[in-house]
């Protein structure tokens, strides 16, 4: 059995009231509820608040660059399919900087999971528009406040087929944690957006505004499939916020489509020397 | 009588020059010959000026020639840009379909596309009409340009390979008929000896990755490292190799290191562009202590430079690349045969050391056919420094990823592993890999990972000396300059001057005694490089504290020919 004490008690960097530590309490209890022991766990994060999530978890990680978690997450689950891989970044890190590795992730649908920590604004360096920060907020930067039109990831997420969409609250734990367990099990690739509120920065997306819009989505509501029916469902923002899984779709999954991971995880392969000299022989 | 023809195949790019070319030098190499080819192309896929160009020997050689003997010219270009190149030799050409101002002695009209209609019905053989002329005109068999054509055309069906049959042996007669001065070239077989691979250097790398148990390529695709990246790929199936081919080489270099870090043998292909996004990657590589290799082909820039060309411009730049300090190992081949066991010592230093090791290439070295020994697989050792499940149990109970050791190298397990986690940071970090920013383990973690390239520097290779082991003029030298270089070397010898070339493979961390041994006696001291500042020798200054006498460096975009370099000495007046 698998507990959550299983995956540590660390002491943290984080601001007092964050919402990170509801997601981190979150995880923990869905890796436990899966039975996942922490050897069998890779956690890929990147850099940010988001990125030092799995600092304060037992289990193996990789905390790599800013914006990249997608792309060794995505090479460490062909390595060995047998890990379960989790990429963790924030809204900086997954839209801004990473962006682009997001779109090719959803395209090659590799089996992991990508927890985005959306608290819309940057935290790490101290109070920064992101790619997600509402028009109009003003911010050190953004004087006038904010000009650019935020990202959807939802919808964004939704119009490139990827395989599980779904957005969470840290202010709903029980609700999250079922989320994770969910989007984990699913084989493909799997986003969880968190809507997270930072306590220190981002002052117009509180605890308080966040609860005042969020519900969940009723099961049945429209078959998980229906990607018009989804994307519609994306672009409810504002006075209402839906949480919940917004689609599905059953795609080939980018591992099995290499058939030599097969028969082993990749690592497990040696090298052929005899085949190597018929390829000599063919250039003599 | 030592034997040494050029044969050069000018057109325009989509009329098939590279097939042509290739076709005829393996044909030559199945005669017997020592066999090197170059090509020339622009950035187009159709259109403009491109060559092909084959010197042949009855010696080992691994360098262009100058003059021209046979130039077969399937354009107006190739008459105007390369007559004036040629010996005493021979111009193939079709005239009903170039057309002429004037004439010129050494002008032989082949009606290529009458021959191929009238023998092929198509005008597609009108190649191989010019190659059965080529072999027409060296009086040599025609077997093994008919057994290169059945081989290449095997897969299009018996009709097809009887075609290029009659249409090869249609421009062969031609030639035998109509030819006034018969076997001018006065080419006789050479003598039965082993037999031996035609291959270029991308190929060689690409067999040689394979040879060394490579898991993981990611890569994206970038003239001239592409043809590494195609020819594993080509055989990733029957090898259990996964290619991924990434958004942008940022990805690919952060695919390469994640991959690595959970156990794959991982490798990236590209060039200096390229590289330049992957420079943050490689700083993560170097902290996190994750091996990978990576193979830099290069070409003249900065930014998009001359994208078909050739330099070697980027040895500093692998060598200074990503902020901060980590130790890396830089490995530099000269010819197929190093591109090949080299790829092996990459990934076994990488994999010891848990560092990235660069193996560079140029475009030069990238493209050209050279003729090798059969390379021998069993001098391939496949070094894996990985913890197993055994030791971990027993030796490794609180398994530390960045354990301090004397050496600086902490035993290597992988995520997944039973009983111990596995965890990585590119902030700095701890033993067990979890962030620390006070000042004493910064300290202490600096001098562990900076500590390993002392260790490293005792195993790197000795500068090979071709030549005497002393001499008065030393040419020097890295990478892909060995053949033009050890040419020159043998020019010199024949005029009579003291001469000799140290050549240096591994790069850095530089062998620094051994360097300064071979260079110890020499009294001039000419370093050449296909670059414009020498960084060769800035590294020899700072690393071996060694100043050479005088620098001949070339940045036209073009390889040296062992002429070229011997003409600058002369201007320099080393000789």
């Amino acid at each position: 059995m698998v507990s959550v004490e299983d995956y540590g008690n660390y002491e943290t960097a984080w601001c007092p009231g964050c919402g990170d530590f509801n997601i981190l309490k979150a995880l923990k209890a869905a890796l436990a509820n899966l039975g996942k022991a922490p050897s069998e766990v890779l956690i890929v994060s990147g850099i940010g608040q988001a990125g030092k999530l799995p600092q304060y978890l037992n289990c193996n990680f990789f905390n790599g660059l800013h914006g990249r978690t997608l792309p060794p997450a995505t090479a460490a689950k062909l390595a060995n399919h047998e890990l379960t891989v989790l990429a963790v970044a924030g809204d900086g890190d997954c839209y801004g900087e990473g962006g682009n590795h997001l779109i090719h992730a959803i395209r090659r649908n590799p089996d992991i999971t990508i927890l985005v920590h959306d608290n819309q604004i940057y935290g790490l360096t101290k109070g920064q528009a992101s790619p997600t920060s509402e028009r109009g907020m003003v911010s050190k930067i953004q004087r006038e406040g904010v000009f650019n039109n935020p990202l959807n990831p939802i919808a964004l997420a939704i119009s490139q087929e990827c395989s599980f969409v779904s957005r969470g609250y840290a202010g709903d734990v029980q609700h999250l944690t079922e989320l994770l367990i969910k989007a984990i099990r699913h084989r493909g690739l799997s986003l969880v957006e968190v809507l997270q509120p930072c306590v220190t920065f981002n002052k117009l997306n509180t605890f308080k505004w966040y609860s005042n819009r969020v519900y969940k989505m009723e099961d049945g509501e429209y078959p998980l499939d229906d990607r018009v029916k989804a994307f519609e469902k994306s672009l409810e923002w504002g006075d209402r916020i839906p949480l919940g899984i917004f689609y599905v779709n059953e795609r080939p999954v980018l591992e099995d489509n290499h058939e030599v991971l097969r028969d082993a995880p990749l690592i497990r392969h040696k090298p052929n020397t005899e085949k190597v000299n018929v390829l000599i022989d063919g250039f003599m | 009588m030592n034997l040494d023809l050029t044969i050069k195949i000018g057109g325009a790019a989509g009329q098939g020059l590279d097939t042509m070319g290739s076709v005829l030098s393996k044909s030559l190499l199945k005669s017997g010959f020592y066999v090197f080819s170059t090509q020339y192309y622009l950035s187009r896929i159709r259109g403009g000026h491109n060559t092909f160009q084959i010197r042949i020997s009855s010696s080992e050689l691994a360098a262009m020639g100058e003059d021209v003997d046979i130039l077969i010219a399937l354009d107006r270009a190739s008459i105007d840009r390369h007559l004036g190149e040629m010996s005493d030799g021979v111009v193939i050409v079709d005239k009903d379909v170039v057309e002429l101002d004037k004439e010129h002695d050494s002008i032989f009209h082949v009606p290529l596309l009458k021959i191929a209609k009238d023998v092929g019905g198509n005008k597609i053989y009108t190649n191989t009409v010019a190659a059965g002329a080529v072999i027409g005109l060296l009086c040599l068999s025609l077997d093994p340009l008919n057994e290169v054509l059945t081989a290449i055309f095997r897969k299009k069906g018996q009709e097809i390979i009887d075609s290029n049959h009659k249409a090869a042996k249609a421009g062969y007669d031609h030639v035998k008929e109509n030819y006034p001065h018969g076997c001018k070239f006065n080419v006789s077989k050479p003598d039965a000896q082993e037999k031996r691979m035609l291959i270029a250097g991308n190929e060689a790398a690409g067999l040689g990755a394979l040879a060394a148990g490579v898991q993981f390529l990611s890569a994206y695709p970038m003239t001239p490292s592409t043809g590494v990246l195609n020819y594993v790929a080509g055989h990733a199936g029957e090898f259990g190799v996964v290619v991924e081919q990434a958004e942008d080489e940022i990805a690919a270099l952060n695919m390469a290191v994640g991959a690595s870090f959970t156990g794959a043998r991982s490798m990236v292909t590209t060039a200096g562009g390229g590289f330049s996004l992957m420079v943050e990657a490689l700083g993560l590589a170097g902290i996190t202590e994750t091996p990978v290799v990576i193979f830099l082909a290069q070409r003249p820039g900065p930014a998009t430079g001359l994208p078909t060309m050739t330099e070697q411009g980027d040895l500093l730049f692998a060598l200074h690349a990503a902020q901060g300090e980590f130790p890396r190992c830089i490995l530099a081949p000269g010819t197929p045969d190093d591109c090949f066991y080299m790829m092996a010592e990459a990934f076994n230093i990488a994999e010891k050391y848990q560092i990235p090791v660069f193996v560079m290439s140029d475009q030069y070295l990238a493209d050209s056919l050279f003729t090798c020994k059969r390379f021998d697989t069993s001098k391939i050792t496949v070094e894996r420094h990985l913890l197993s499940d055994q030791e971990l149990r027993t030796k490794h109970g609180d398994y530390k990823r960045y354990k301090f050791t004397p050496g600086g190298i902490s035993p290597r397990a992988l995520p997944g592993q039973e009983g111990i986690l596995v965890c990585a940071d590119s902030d700095e970090h701890d033993e067990f890999g979890r962030i620390d920013e006070s000042q004493e383990n910064r300290i202490r973690m600096t001098d562990k990972r900076m500590k390993k390239l002392e260790l490293l520097a005792t195993e790197m290779k000795p500068p090979t000396i071709y030549g005497p082991q002393e001499a008065k003029i030393t040419l020097i030298g890295w990478g892909s300059t060995y053949g033009p270089l050890a040419e020159a070397v043998d020019i010199l010898t024949k005029e009579g001057h003291s001469a000799n070339l140290v050549h240096f493979n591994h790069i850095y961390p530089m062998p620094a005694e051994s360097t300064q041994k071979a260079l110890a006696k020499s009294k001039k001291k000419i370093c050449v490089e296909n670059n414009y500042t020498g960084q060769l020798a800035r590294l020899l200054l700072t690393e071996a504290g060694i100043e050479v006498t005088d620098k001949v460096l070339r940045y036209d975009g073009l390889p040296f020919t062992p002429l070229s370099i011997i003409e600058a000495l002369r201007e320099k007046e080393v000789i």
